[in-house]
């Protein structure tokens, strides 16, 4: 399989999504039109969805802010990360979503993509 | 003593009031402090550290404290001034009188959820998120999530949570659901399938920063707690032989001590207990 850029993938991203007539406001809070990025690794999430970027790396360290429990994934949305906490059932919360809990981290960046409404995340820490 | 009121029943100039003080708040800075406040102590459940504000028994004091917190400095600008509360079981549209332009103000626009209307618009000059979790300035809502709606809290619903005996069970967290009036209420007790009710579909229902840690930036939250802190008042009154629970620290071993707040134990930051929190009555009372 050809490997194709990052550049090329959000291109194509765009464009089918325009030809489609969707646009991020309008493509709806239920939209799933999630697009692999690249291939990635195991518990690794690389997608552009209703146009960002949703990244997300395993958990085992780089977090500076200390709220965090060790082992916990990364989430970064267009590259600035989104504060995730996990519940004692499994399941996932973020500080955009703090009273409705999501399955795993990919549904919960999702979520937290439909709510922003396009808003940049502040830079981790900035709130606290 | 004061009386807290049902939002529907103030007239123009004691909304008025109400929310002048609310603006003067935020001009001093003091608002932002308490935003701030809120966010710190949403800890989650999954996490070996003390919840005192949220996914716990002390959901209910905690809130009461911290409303009586922003209370008193609203009197300190104004004595006149009481938190209303809104009974979203009855006011459940986007078109009551709450949302409008003399009081909360409306829903967001479509596109950025920018509130456009009422005295916390950002328009106006004198509301500036400046403690929220995007770069974006302005309060945002979602009104009833008009793209995937959403129902606010029946009369039924809650009180499915008043009928419950038993103030709070083990685990004493969001999976609490052995039965429990605390969980029932706060919203996580729900199916699967449903996610939530009561107190967390309330904030879903208003949406924008209202679904987030830094909910208190929408000047609608105080008015939600105040009918959270009423309908802790009502439990006690229907169930007069139940009290808050745990009644005593946790046993050694038991994985949630040191997590959750016992009835004799201070809950940070004003290290009041749930005990000294537990009857209002000489404090304010609920019209
Ligand atoms: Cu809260
Ligand atoms: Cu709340």
């Amino acid at each position: 399989m050809k490997k194709i850029t990052r550049r090329q993938a959000l291109g194509a991203t765009a464009g089918a999504l325009t030809a489609l007539g969707l646009t991020a406001a309008a493509a709806g809070a239920t939209s799933a039109a999630a697009t692999p990025a690249e291939p990635t690794t195991p518990g690794t999430v690389d997608e552009v969805y209703q146009g960002r970027r949703i990244q997300i790396t395993p958990g085992g360290g780089g977090h500076h802010g200390g709220h965090h429990s060790p082992g916990q994934p990364t989430v970064r949305i267009d590259g600035r990360e989104l504060h995730i906490m996990r519940n004692a059932d499994g399941t996932w919360i973020s500080v955009i979503n703090h009273y409705e809990t999501f399955a795993e981290p990919k549904l919960l960046a999702r979520a937290a993509v439909r709510d922003l409404q396009g808003a940049a995340l502040v830079p981790f820490g900035g709130a606290a | 003593m004061h009386t807290r009121q049902n939002q529907k029943n103030l007239t123009s100039a004691q909304k008025k009031r109400f929310t002048a003080a609310v603006l003067e708040l935020k001009r001093s800075g003091a608002y932002d402090a308490l935003v701030r406040t809120h966010d710190k102590y949403f800890v989650p459940d999954r996490d070996r550290k003390l919840r005192v504000g949220h996914m716990s028994p002390s959901f209910f004091p905690w809130h009461r404290r911290y409303l009586l917190e922003f209370e008193r400095q609203l009197q300190e600008i104004d004595a006149g001034v009481s938190v209303p509360y809104w009974d979203w079981t009855t006011d459940s549209s986007p078109a009551s009188s709450l949302w409008a332009d003399d009081f909360l103000g409306g829903t967001g626009r479509t596109g950025d959820r920018k509130v456009m209307t009422g005295p916390f618009a950002y328009d106006k000059g004198n509301w500036t998120v400046t403690v929220g979790i995007t770069e974006s300035a302005f309060l945002t809502r979602n009104l009833g999530r008009p793209q995937n709606p959403i129902t606010l809290p029946t009369a039924a619903e809650l009180q499915w949570a008043i009928d419950d005996p038993t103030y709070d069970v083990a685990p004493w967290d969001s999976t609490a659901t052995a039965g429990g009036f605390r969980n029932k209420l706060e919203g996580w007790a729900a199916p699967k399938s449903e996610r939530w009710r009561n107190h967390n579909k309330v904030h879903q229902w208003i949406g924008g920063h209202m679904t987030g840690g830094t909910a208190p930036n929408d000047p609608a939250f105080w008015l939600h707690h105040a009918f959270v802190d009423l309908i802790w008042d009502r439990w006690q009154q229907k169930h007069p032989g139940s009290g808050y629970l745990p009644a005593a620290p946790l046993a050694v071993g038991d994985l949630q001590r040191g997590r959750v707040i016992a009835r004799d134990e201070p809950m940070p930051p004003w290290n009041i207990t749930p005990r000294e929190m537990s009857d209002h009555r000489s404090l304010y009372r609920y019209e």
